[in-house]
C-alpha cells in the first residue's frame, strides 16, 4: 500500500511526465491554449493511457515474454496504443460531438503521443507488478493532465500580456513551461521507490 | 532556394524553412529529453534520421499497395519496424548512448515527425525525393539537436563531448562554476524558448518565410 502511494505521489509530482521527464511535449503545447480544450484531451489521455497500461502489461508478461517475443514489444505496444485511440475516437464522435469537434487533430494525434507509449515502456522496464503498473499508469495521466490544465490556465491570461514581438507564440510558452517546471523541481528528492 | 530543381529545393525545406524543430515544433520529446550532452543530442538525431530515411523510402516505394483507409497503421509498422532496428543496432554497438537515452530510442516510433513526412510526403511523392525529403528533414532535426544540446552542455556543465572524464574536454577551466539550472529539465525548456526566439529574429532579418 506504501509502494502505491509513493508511486502515487511521485508520477504525479517527484516525476511529473510533462515537466521532469518531457513525455508528451507535443499535445501539452498543441491544446493548452484554452482550458476547455486541455480537460477534454486531459480526460482522453487519463482513459487512454490507463488503459494501455492494462493491455500491454499484460500482452507483455502472457505473450511476449512467454514465448521470448521481446523484439517485438514495440509494434505490438504502438498497435494496441492505434486501435485504443481509435475506441476513444468513435466513442467521443457519438457521445460528445463538441468535444469531439473541440479535439479536433489532437485525437488521433494520441496515437502519437510519447507519453502513453512511454508509460507502457517504462512499466514493463521498472518491473512493476500488475497493480504497481495500473496505479503508475493513472498516477503518470493525471500527472499530465496537472500540468496541461496549469499550463492553460497560464496562457489564458498570457494572451493579455504584452510580449516582445520575437518571443510571441510558441517561445513564450516554452519559457513558461520552464519556470512551471522550475517550480515542480520544489518536489525533487522528497520521494523515491 | 532554387525552384526549378526539386531535389535541392526538398533537401533544403526541412533543414531551414521548415526545420522540424524550430519552425514546426515536432517531435519534441526527445529534443527536450536527450540533449542534456552534445553526443546524446547528436546520437538520438542521427538515429531518429536513419528511422526517418528509412521508412520514407519504404512507405514511398509500398504507396500504391497501401489501401487508404489503413494508412496510418501500415506506416507504424513500417516505423516500429526500423526503431526495432536502430535499437537493437544501438544496443550491440553503442551501448553507452543506448544507456543515456534510455526510453527516448523506443519512443521514436511516436515521433510525430516521422509519421508526419510519411502522411504528408512520402504518401504522395515518388522515391527518390522522399529519399531526399528525409535526409533534408532528418538532418535539420539533427542540427537542431545539436544545436540545443551545444548550449545545454557548454552553460550547464562547461563541457563539450561530455559525459565521462575521458572525453569531455573543460571549456573554461577547473574554476568555473556550472549554471547548473541548463543541465535540468527546467532548463532545457528556457534554453529551447531563448534559441526560438533567437531563430525569429535570424529568419525575420533574412526574410526566410
Amino acid at each position: 500500500m506504501e509502494r502505491l502511494l509513493s508511486i502515487i505521489f511521485i508520477y504525479i509530482l517527484v516525476e511529473n511526465f510533462v515537466l521532469q521527464r518531457f513525455f508528451g511535449i507535443c499535445p501539452f503545447l498543441g491544446v493548452s491554449r484554452k482550458m476547455e480544450t486541455a480537460i477534454g484531451m486531459s480526460m482522453a489521455v487519463v482513459f487512454v493511457m490507463t488503459m494501455a497500461t492494462i493491455v500491454t502489461w499484460l500482452l507483455f508478461t502472457f505473450v511476449l515474454e512467454p514465448f521470448n517475443l521481446q523484439y517485438l514489444q514495440i509494434v505490438t505496444f504502438i498497435l494496441v496504443i492505434a486501435s485504443l485511440v481509435q475506441l476513444v475516437e468513435t466513442t467521443l464522435r457519438k457521445i460528445s460531438p463538441t468535444l469531439y469537434q473541440g479535439l479536433g487533430i489532437f485525437l488521433p494525434l494520441i496515437t502519437t503521443n510519447c507519453a502513453i507509449m512511454a508509460v507502457a515502456l517504462l512499466a514493463v522496464r521498472e518491473e512493476f507488478v500488475f497493480v504497481e503498473a495500473v496505479v503508475f499508469g493513472v498516477a503518470a495521466s493525471l500527472g499530465f493532465s496537472l500540468a496541461l490544465v496549469i499550463m492553460a490556465g497560464i496562457r489564458e491570461r498570457l494572451e493579455l500580456a504584452e510580449i516582445p514581438d520575437v518571443l510571441q507564440g510558441s517561445a513564450v510558452t516554452l519559457i513558461t513551461a520552464g519556470i512551471l517546471s522550475l517550480a515542480f523541481m520544489g518536489f525533487r528528492g522528497m520521494l523515491s521507490l | 532556394m532554387s525552384a526549378n530543381n526539386p531535389y535541392l529545393d526538398d533537401l533544403s525545406r526541412g533543414i531551414i524553412r521548415e526545420n522540424p524543430v524550430f519552425r514546426l515544433l515536432l517531435g519534441m520529446c526527445p529534443v527536450l529529453g536527450v540533449t542534456g550532452y552534445l553526443i546524446n543530442g547528436l546520437g538520438m538525431g542521427l538515429a531518429a534520421a536513419a528511422v526517418l530515411i528509412a521508412s520514407n523510402v519504404v512507405i514511398a516505394s509500398l504507396k500504391n499497395f497501401i489501401p487508404p483507409q489503413v494508412r496510418i497503421p501500415c506506416f507504424i509498422v513500417v516505423i516500429a519496424t526500423f526503431v526495432t532496428v536502430i535499437e537493437m543496432l544501438l544496443q550491440a554497438f553503442q551501448p553507452a548512448l543506448y544507456e543515456a537515452l534510455g526510453v527516448f530510442v523506443p519512443l521514436i516510433v511516436v515521433n510525430c515527425v516521422i509519421l508526419g513526412r510519411a502522411e504528408a510526403f512520402a504518401s504522395k511523392k515518388p522515391v527518390l525525393r522522399s529519399l531526399v525529403d528525409g535526409i533534408g528533414v532528418g538532418l535539420g532535426f539533427t542540427l537542431a539537436l545539436g544545436i540545443l544540446a551545444l548550449v545545454r552542455e557548454v552553460f550547464g556543465h562547461g563541457t563539450i563531448m561530455g559525459p565521462g572524464p575521458d572525453s569531455a574536454i573543460l571549456l573554461f577551466g577547473e574554476g568555473f562554476e556550472p549554471m547548473a539550472l541548463f543541465g535540468q529539465p527546467a532548463g532545457a525548456f528556457i534554453a529551447l524558448g531563448l534559441l526560438l526566439g533567437i531563430t525569429n529574429v535570424i529568419f525575420k532579418k533574412f526574410n526566410i518565410k
